[in-house]
């Protein structure tokens, strides 16, 4: 229990953020015509993709002859990459067709 | 002196570039909610992870001061990462764009899971706290990487719908067990490293048996869902390097995820526990056999009957479904769309929020062919518009026409709103067979007297229904 309350008191800044973002997330897109829904998934589940960081953390501070770290941390680079480029660029091909026709009219 | 100076230069450099990493991530999600700005919103959240990316891999150091090593591992993942996601993205069939979302997911689910892995070694005796941010962010990325691979493979039809006896049942003992787990271990009541790795398997077990039984009609919402969750995982993340951006990048993927999950739940006028439940799966076997009472005549029409047909009509409805994306019949579609238009008459498409896999699909596979936003009506001005139709062809729509859903409450999917076909002068009914739709329900409009169908590959018989057209 003393561990939990210790948690909470040195992260009460990132608690507050937390709280913060999700009455954010919900205020940001509660209001989204149908056509976008496929869209914004791709592009919220590219965002996600923001875990990368911590894998190049984990990567970057692996002694050299930790294989475990080493050898982890790499496949958690390529996957996070992965989800972040693949995930815009997928992003970026959706609603191009949107701008497309736009742009003719 | 200097140094000291020199780190925290560089410090304020990082957090002011998370801080733009943060900003971005949120304009990003604004933007990418209204059509005119969307693709610029998915550039700006880009551009802000790739700089959080590079102020990272620079300017991190840990609580020694240390910068990060291994650059050479970190550079090579980074440019495999970046080509082969390029190079799948760029790739993929507009189609199969559901899935890639969903393998995309579990990379990033995967990604969490692994960054637990390495920091419990590393730490096998954290405090309480810390101990269940990295249980925490565990279980949630192999949940959400073990059912995004179920939900992709199920998309490509790899995967069969599969109601295991029992499922609910093991679920919940699997979630249980898993709960109990990290309590155990997270209280320290037994020092035992394996039991990380137990958990970890129930996890991944768990994530397979929930995504298994849900009907594929249903995978876009669990997709969705997966995709809060690895918003989540991320976020625990943040808490783990005491990271602001991956807490906000993944606590609004994590918070916005879940009301588009709901909204997609709406759009079906279905709850989400409906969806995850399977009732689906469970209802299939009712619908199979409410289906056998009642299998009726169906006629077949020519494809110069059908030419005729719509030649000469006022007004043309066009609803497509799955089966126009798996043929990839969208261009022929807007060829025959621009034919008619040509002879006069007055042609819109009737777009379901759900047709197709995803919400929004057809309206993705449509602007690709060219055809006008404004030609692409919303399930309500379709149906207003469906009392003065003279034809609707519905290609490879099945579940979205069904009038089941209005009129038998035995019916899985009874309450769904859909496109009321049956109030237009004919409906055209292109399928391939008379095998029913993904929800695996039998559609009494096919057997019903203003109904024809129209058997073959949307494609192909659009085609064909276009050189039959010239003919006219």
């Amino acid at each position: 229990m003393d561990g939990l309350i210790n948690f909470f008191i040195s992260n009460y800044q990132l608690i507050t953020i937390v709280i913060l973002s999700i009455f954010l997330g919900i205020e940001v897109i509660s209001r989204v015509p149908s056509v976008l829904h496929t869209p914004l998934m791709s592009g919220a589940n590219a965002i996600h993709g923001v875990v990368i960081i911590g894998a190049i953390i984990v990567m970057g501070q692996a002694h050299t002859d930790d294989y475990l770290a080493l050898t982890l941390g790499f496949l958690a680079v390529v996957l996070g990459t992965l989800n972040v480029v693949g995930g815009f660029v997928v992003t970026d091909r959706m609603l191009e067709m949107f701008s497309k026709k736009k742009k003719k009219k | 002196m200097d140094q000291l100076q020199d780190i925290l230069n560089g410090y304020s450099v990082l957090l002011l570039s998370y801080l733009i990493g943060s900003i971005t991530f949120i304009m990003g999600l604004k933007m990418l909610s209204h059509p005119d700005t969307a693709r610029k919103g998915n550039l700006v959240a880009a551009f802000g992870m790739v700089i959080s990316i590079l102020a990272t891999i620079f300017l991190y150091r840990n609580g020694m001061g240390e910068k990060l090593h291994n650059y050479g591992w970190i550079f090579a993942a980074l440019v495999i990462g970046t080509v082969v996601g390029t190079m799948a993205a760029k790739k993929v069939q507009m189609t199969a764009m559901p899935e890639m979302v969903s393998l995309f997911n579990g990379m990033g689910g995967a990604c969490a899971m692994l960054i637990s892995v390495v920091e419990y070694h590393h730490n096998p005796t954290p405090d309480a706290g810390m101990f269940t941010i990295i249980v925490l962010g565990m279980v949630i990325g192999t949940v959400s990487f073990a059912g995004s691979i179920i939900a992709w493979g199920k998309l490509n039809g790899k995967i069969k719908d599969k109601t295991i006896p029992g499922g609910q049942g093991i679920n919940f003992v699997l979630l249980g067990a898993v709960l109990v787990g990290s309590i155990v271990m997270i209280g320290g009541y037994v020092d035992m490293p394996s039991m990380f790795y137990i958990i970890l398997a129930c996890a991944a077990l768990y994530g397979v048996l929930f995504v298994m039984p849900i009907g594929g009609a249903d995978m876009p919402v669990v997709i969705s869902l997966l995709n809060s969750f690895t918003g989540v995982a991320a976020a625990f993340g943040g808490f783990l390097y005491n990271n602001p951006v991956m807490l906000t990048g993944g606590i609004l993927v994590g918070s916005a995820g879940t009301i588009l999950t709901m909204l997609m739940c709406k759009a079906m006028n279905r709850s989400l526990t409906n969806v995850l439940i399977g009732s689906f799966g469970g209802g299939g076997a009712a619908a199979a056999g409410g289906a056998s009472k009642e299998q009726g005549n169906y006629k077949e029409i020519s494809l110069n009957d059908t030419a005729v047909l719509m030649a000469y009509a006022s007004k043309v409805l066009i609803i497509p479904g799955y089966g126009l994306a798996v043929a990839q019949a969208q261009h022929a579609c807007h060829e025959l769309e621009k034919l008619l238009e040509e002879k006069g008459v007055e042609v819109g498409y009737g777009i379901h929020p759900v047709a197709g896999r995803m919400p929004g699909h057809m309206n993705v596979l449509l602007a690709e062919a060219d055809v006008p936003y404004e030609k692409l009506l919303e399930m309500e001005d379709a149906n207003a518009q469906m009392g003065t139709t003279s034809v609707v062809l519905i290609l490879g729509a099945n579940d979205v026409v069904n009038p089941a859903a209005k009129e038998d409450p035995s019916s899985p999917i009874y309450g769904m709103p859909i496109l009321e076909v049956e109030k237009a002068e004919h409906v055209i009914v292109n399928k391939r067979s008379m095998k029913p739709g993904y929800a695996g329900i039998e559609n009494d409009l096919f057997f019903k007297p203003k109904t024809s169908m129209l058997f073959g590959d949307a494609k192909k018989v659009l085609q064909e229904l276009v050189a039959e057209l010239k003919q006219v």
